[in-house]
C-alpha cells in the first residue's frame, strides 16, 4: 500500500503490527507448553507459561493505548481505521488465549501430585494440537490480511467443537469405570473447555481479519460440530467471545 | 463479535428519496481546460451530500455549474445535462435569477452586504417578492431563526452586518439564502474561514437544514464531510471517481484512489 504523506503515521501502524505480532508469538507458545506441561506432569514448564501471562497483559495494554493515540491524533478512516479497530479487537482475543493457557498451567500444576490416566490425555493432547494449528493459521491470516486463509479457519473451528465433544464422552466413560479417575477426569474437562474457548478466539480472529482486508462481516452464525451422538450437549459450545 | 458491524454508526443514514438535481454526462471547459469530465450523478431530496477531492480537481467548478454561476466569467462552457426537477438548468432560455432563488448558495468567506442585518436579508427577498412591512419582518425573523443567529442579533437588527463576528456572518449569510426560500443549498467551503465553535455551529445549522432543503457541500475538511453528510462524492482530476453513502466512503470505499485520499496517503 502507498505511504501516508506523514510519515509517523505508518510508523505507529507498523509498531501496532509488530506488536501484535509478539502478542500472537507469545500466545501460541504459551498454548503448546500448557499441554506439554499437563501431559509430561512438567510442573516447571507449568509455572513459566504462568509466569508468562503478565507480559501478554501488559503487550494488550501497550497496543489499546497506542491505538486510542492513534484513534486520537490522525482520526483515522477507512482501512487505517478498520485496522485500528482491528488491532484492538485482536490483542483482547489473544490476550484471553493466554489465559486459558494459563488456566491449563495451574491445571496441570494441580494434576501433577494425582495419579494420572495417560490414556484420557491423548485426545485432549491432539484437540491442543488441532487449536494450535489454528491459532497459527489465523495469525499468519493477519500477517498476511489473507481472507482465504481467514475464512478457512473459521470454518475449520467445526473440528474443534467435534472434538470436545468426543473428548467428552471419552472422559464420562473414564469417571463410571471407576469413581477414583473422577477428579482427575473433571480436571481435564475443564481443561477441553478451555482449549474449545481456544479455537472461538482463534475464529473471532478470523473474522477481524476479515473485517480489516475487506470492511465485511461474516455471517453472524458459524457451523458447528459434534452433539448428535448419544448425549446431548446442545448449548455446550460458546461462540462469543467473554 | 459475530454481529453486524453496520448497523449503529454514527454517520447519516442515507435515505434515498427522490434525486432533486440529476447530472448527466456533465463536461466543463474553462476556454480549452477541460475541468470536468463526464460527470454524472444525483443530488437526493432533503439530504445532504458532500464533494471532496484535492485542490483543483473540479469540485466548486461542479458546485458553480448547479446555479449557473459560470454564466458570469466568459470563456466558460457546460455541456451535458443538469436536470433540477426534470427542468435542464443549462438551456440558455432558462431565467437564471429564478435559478438562483431556487438554488442558493453560501461561499468560503462571508460576504455580508455593507448594509444593516435586517437589510442583509430583506435586500435578496425584495428582488423576488414585494412583500409588506410585516411580512418582510416575520421572514427575516424566521431566516434568522432558522440560521440560528437571531438569538445574537434581535436586538441589534439595525447594526451593520459587518459588525458581526466571521460566524455570525457566515450563518447571515445563510440566514440571506434562506430567506430567499430556495430548494436547493449550495456550500463552498462554508467553514474554511472559521474557528472550531462556529464551524461545529455551521455544521449543526447543515444539519436541521437537512430535510428541507437539498444541500451539496464542498469541503476540504475530510472529518466534516463525514460528519455532516449522507452521501459522499470524491473527484479527482476533473473525474468523479466515486459517489456513494458516506459511511461506505468513509469505512471501507470501494475505489483504490478515495481510498487514498481519505486516508491521506494521496502524494
Amino acid at each position: 500500500m502507498v505511504d501516508h504523506t506523514v510519515k509517523s503515521y505508518d510508523k505507529e501502524l507498523d509498531t501496532l503490527e509488530r506488536r501484535i505480532a509478539e502478542m500472537g508469538g507469545i500466545a501460541e507458545k504459551m498454548v503448546i507448553d500448557s499441554m506439554d506441561a499437563l501431559a509430561n506432569a512438567d510442573t516447571a514448564l507449568a509455572q513459566q507459561v504462568i509466569a508468562t501471562d503478565p507480559r501478554l497483559d501488559a503487550l494488550q495494554r501497550e497496543i489499546e493505548d497506542l491505538a486510542v493515540m492513534t484513534i486520537a491524533l490522525r482520526q483515522p478512516v477507512a482501512i487505517d481505521l478498520r485496522e485500528l479497530i482491528g488491532a484492538i479487537r485482536i490483542t483482547g482475543d489473544l490476550e484471553r488465549i493466554g489465559d486459558l493457557a494459563k488456566n491449563i498451567g495451574k491445571r496441570a500444576m494441580k494434576l501433577s501430585g494425582e495419579t494420572r490416566i495417560p490414556r484420557a490425555i491423548v485426545g485432549l493432547k491432539h484437540m491442543n494440537e488441532v487449536a494450535t494449528e489454528l491459532l497459527k493459521d489465523v495469525l499468519d491470516a493477519y500477517a498476511q490480511r489473507d481472507v482465504d486463509r481467514a475464512r478457512d479457519v473459521w470454518a475449520r473451528d467445526v473440528d474443534l467443537d467435534a472434538l470436545e465433544d468426543s473428548i467428552f464422552r471419552d472422559l464420562l466413560t473414564h469417571m463410571m469405570e471407576d469413581p477414583r479417575n473422577i477428579s482427575f477426569c473433571a480436571h481435564l474437562l475443564f481443561c477441553s473447555k478451555n482449549i474449545e474457548r481456544i479455537g472461538d478466539h482463534a475464529t473471532n480472529i478470523a473474522e477481524t481479519v476479515v473485517y480489516v482486508a475487506t470492511g465485511e462481516s461474516l455471517p453472524a452464525e458459524r457451523p458447528h460440530g459434534g452433539g448428535d451422538v448419544g448425549y446431548d450437549l446442545e448449548g455446550m459450545h460458546d461462540e462469543s467471545s467473554p | 463479535m459475530s454481529q453486524q458491524v453496520s448497523a449503529q454508526v454514527p454517520a447519516k443514514t442515507a435515505n434515498a428519496t427522490k434525486e432533486k438535481i440529476v447530472v448527466r454526462d456533465l463536461d466543463f471547459y474553462y476556454g480549452d481546460a477541460h475541468a470536468l469530465k463526464n460527470i454524472s450523478f444525483g443530488l437526493q431530496e432533503g439530504q445532504v451530500t458532500a464533494f471532496i477531492g484535492p485542490s483543483g480537481c473540479g469540485k466548486s467548478t461542479l458546485l458553480r455549474v448547479l446555479n449557473r454561476m459560470y454564466d458570469l466569467y466568459p470563456g466558460q462552457r457546460a455541456q451535458g445535462e443538469v436536470l433540477l426537477d426534470g427542468e435542464d438548468i443549462l438551456s440558455k432560455n432558462l431565467d437564471v435569477n429564478l435559478l438562483r432563488s431556487r438554488v442558493g448558495m453560501v461561499f468560503q468567506k462571508p460576504t455580508p452586504f455593507p448594509m444593516t442585518i435586517y437589510d442583509n436579508i430583506a435586500f435578496g427577498v425584495r428582488l423576488y417578492e414585494k412583500l409588506p412591512k410585516s411580512e418582510m419582518d416575520d421572514r427575516v425573523k424566521s431566516a434568522l431563526v432558522r440560521s440560528a443567529l437571531w438569538g445574537e442579533v434581535q436586538d441589534k437588527l439595525n447594526a451593520s452586518g459587518l459588525s458581526l463576528s466571521g460566524g455570525q456572518q457566515q450563518r447571515l449569510c445563510i440566514a440571506r439564502t434562506v430567506a430567499i426560500k430556495p430548494e436547493v443549498i449550495l456550500f463552498d467551503e462554508p467553514c474554511s474561514a472559521l474557528d472550531p465553535i462556529s464551524t461545529a455551529k455551521i455544521e449543526e445549522l447543515i444539519d436541521e437544514l437537512a430535510g428541507d432543503y437539498t444541500i451539496a457541500i464542498v469541503t476540504h475538511n475530510m472529518q466534516q464531510a463525514a460528519r455532516v453528510s449522507h452521501y459522499t462524492a470524491f473527484m479527482y482530476l476533473g473525474e468523479l471517481i466515486e459517489f456513494n453513502e458516506t459511511k461506505t466512503v468513509f469505512t471501507a470505499p470501494r475505489d483504490k484512489r478515495t481510498q487514498d485520499y481519505v486516508t491521506g496517503r494521496f502524494g
